[in-house]
């Protein structure tokens, strides 16, 4: 396999609760626990997790939104976080973001056209046949039409304005789209549209993305490999099919277990992989089982990933 | 059997100066005693307006324009005001979407479950407050003597709706409204919550109208499911028959629209149907229903 595109590694991210500034003990959040992932080109990975467990974080210090308290982000194996970062122009080049709620993230009082043409703007397009070709396109391949980028966003429905925030997400034809719940918002209808597109446009760029989502069903039909998260740490990651049909950590099997899906619930569909008590290999044993929230100021105990199957690890520690 | 709550050609709409927009066209529905019934639909549709008239909740430009709604024998919407305001929280009540929103941020959350004592069953406070207590722990929450003193802000998103069903089940009424209740949690704390209105609901002989835009949630509480688009009730079946034959347009294109788990196991990744590539005229969708009729009524469902 060739060098990953992006890769994290060892990722901590450390927010400082009460107590005084400079007093010695003070009290941290622990958002990311030591969180490692390699994204390749062109593939969707997942992080799924509740609220709370650290994937919107992650998502955020890839973003350079949120500086990482330890560890590194290397984009093509050139860092991409702490000093030797580059610049927000360059970074926009690699990577964008879709938010989840399109009506928050797009300016009011700024045309479709106008939000299109401002980061090519910023990024030295600025002839006007240029930009009204890119604009064109863009709209295009996220199925609106040119003329309505003349619009204002209050103008769109829910699904058209997503597809907004795709196109402003892809105007400038980044590698990495990170995909902050990008259909969680929407009608079931419209979720439809946007997971076709979405992965329509992955395979029309090959654009690599990785997807923050608590909803295992889309998870499940969009995603290559994901990785399941756990209050600030990965307790198992592999190949979706992996994850889906043989899941092994106690907490993922939760989570498959509690989706209401139409068919599980009907017995219409397959069998739910996730019946019956987790099982560690011999001589492990799970660190924590996700049953209870974990003391969030307190380093979590040691233990590490292991890899039960290729590309499949799950986190368990020496028992 | 004598249907519990049966909704006749409910028409409601928005006046605006001489305008009326219609949004309710006609909808009619039964909920036998004890039954789950579900309304699933996208947003607009409907449901949540359906439910707000049931429980006579409806705010200003929102007008009812005809139908019925019987509950245990009388018109709902014909009752005086006062009576309606005895039947609300004591025959009929609602859990809300958002359980913050929906409690009093300045009152302890066992002064709110006392109040529905008080005000219902004629108890005084300090009875109330005993009863309250006995109310969370009906609802599985860890140490409820300790809890009925918190504020809503100091509890749990789970917490706050497992109040919120405290509250409502209070009185024990004979119909329980839960719109969207779980829509703002996490799955986790979602399938205890679905199962606790499952488990109590059952044991109270409590009918619910389970209103949900989730199929998944929708096919794990009813017994009986009414589709709604565009203010219509186009489908309406038994759970299971719903979903193994659907019968109407719009059902088939919702149910396709939906990752399923496990199908792209069996069959591999599948385009998701599109709603609109497959039904060429949104506007001619209402024009048909698929209402079955009600088979001989299920052991579970029957009281």
């Amino acid at each position: 396999m060739n060098a990953p595109l992006l890769s994290i590694d060892d990722l901590h991210v450390r927010f400082p609760l009460s107590g005084s500034w400079f007093g010695r003990q003070r009290r941290m959040l622990h958002a990311v626990n030591g969180l490692s992932l390699d994204l390749a080109k062109g593939e969707c990975l997942s992080i799924v997790g509740e609220s709370g467990c650290g994937k919107s974080t992650t998502a955020l210090s890839v973003m350079g939104l949120q500086e990482p308290t330890q560890g590194s982000i290397l984009f093509r194996g050139k860092p991409f976080s702490g000093p030797q970062a580059p610049s927000r122009m360059e970074r926009a080049m690699a990577a964008q973001m879709v938010f989840q709620d399109p009506y928050a993230s797009l300016n009011p009082r700024q045309t479709v056209w106008q939000s299109l043409a401002q980061p090519l703007r910023l990024h030295n397009v600025t002839a006007r046949s240029e930009l009204s070709d890119r604009i064109e396109t863009v709209m295009r391949s996220v199925g609106l039409t040119p003329e309505q980028a003349a619009r204002y966003p209050h103008e769109f429905s829910g699904g058209q304005r997503q597809r907004i925030g795709i196109a402003r997400a892809l105007i400038l034809q980044p590698e990495i789209v990170v995909l902050d719940e990008p259909v969680s918002a929407l009608d079931v209808s419209i979720r439809a549209q946007i997971i076709n597109l979405l992965l329509d446009l992955q395979e029309e760029f090959g654009l690599s993305y990785l997807m923050i989502s608590h909803d295992l069903s889309v998870v499940e039909h969009m995603s290559d490999r994901v990785a399941v998260m756990f209050f600030g740490q990965i307790v198992e990651t592999g190949p979706w099919s992996a994850i889906f049909s043989d899941p092994v950590h106690p907490y993922t099997r939760r989570l498959i277990a509690t989706i209401p899906d139409p068919g599980a619930v009907l017995g219409l569909g397959r069998e739910v992989a996730a019946e019956g008590p987790a099982q560690a290999p011999a001589g492990w044993s799970f660190a924590d089982d996700g049953s209870s929230a974990p003391d969030v100021t307190q380093e979590p105990k040691p233990s590490e990933l292991v890899e039960i199957a290729p590309g499949h690890f799950v986190r368990l520690s020496r028992s | 059997m004598t249907p519990l709550l049966d909704v006749r050609n409910l028409e409601l709409g928005l006046r605006h100066g001489a305008h009326a927009h219609r949004i309710l066209k006609g909808v009619s529905f039964q909920i036998m005693p004890g039954e789950t019934y579900g309304l699933v639909g996208e947003s607009g549709s409907g449901k949540s307006v359906t439910s707000l008239a049931i429980i006579g909740l409806l705010k200003k430009p929102l007008q009812i324009l005809g139908g019925e709604i019987f509950f245990e024998g009388r018109n709902l919407l014909a009752l005086p005001r006062r009576e309606m305001r005895s039947l609300r929280g004591n025959r009929i009540a609602m859990v809300f979407q958002e359980p913050m929103s929906a409690l009093n941020p300045l009152q302890t959350v066992g002064r709110q479950i006392a109040e529905m004592y008080v005000q219902h069953r004629g108890k005084s406070w300090a009875q109330a407050q005993k009863k309250a207590v006995e109310a969370l722990a009906s609802v599985r929450v860890p140490t409820p003597e300790r809890r009925v003193h918190d504020y809503p802000h100091q509890m749990s998103g789970g917490l706050r709706q497992r109040v919120m069903i405290a509250m409502a089940l209070a009185c024990d009424p004979a119909l329980l409204i839960a719109d969207e209740p779980t829509t703002a949690l996490d799955v986790t704390v979602q399938a205890e919550v679905l199962k606790l209105i499952r488990e109590l609901c059952a044991a109270r002989g409590t009918a619910v109208l389970f209103i949900s835009h989730d199929l998944g949630v929708i096919a794990t509480m009813c017994q009986r499911v009414g589709v709604m688009y565009a203010g219509c009730l186009v489908e309406e079946n038994a759970t299971r028959e719903l979903f193994v034959d659907p019968r109407h347009e719009y059902t088939r294109g919702l149910l396709g629209a939906l990752p399923k788990l496990g199908s792209r196991g069996l069959h591999g990744r599948q385009r998701l149907v599109d709603i609109d590539s497959f039904i060429a005229d949104r506007s001619r969708l209402t024009d048909t229903r698929f209402i079955a009729p009600r088979g001989p009524v299920s052991g579970e469902a029957g009281s």
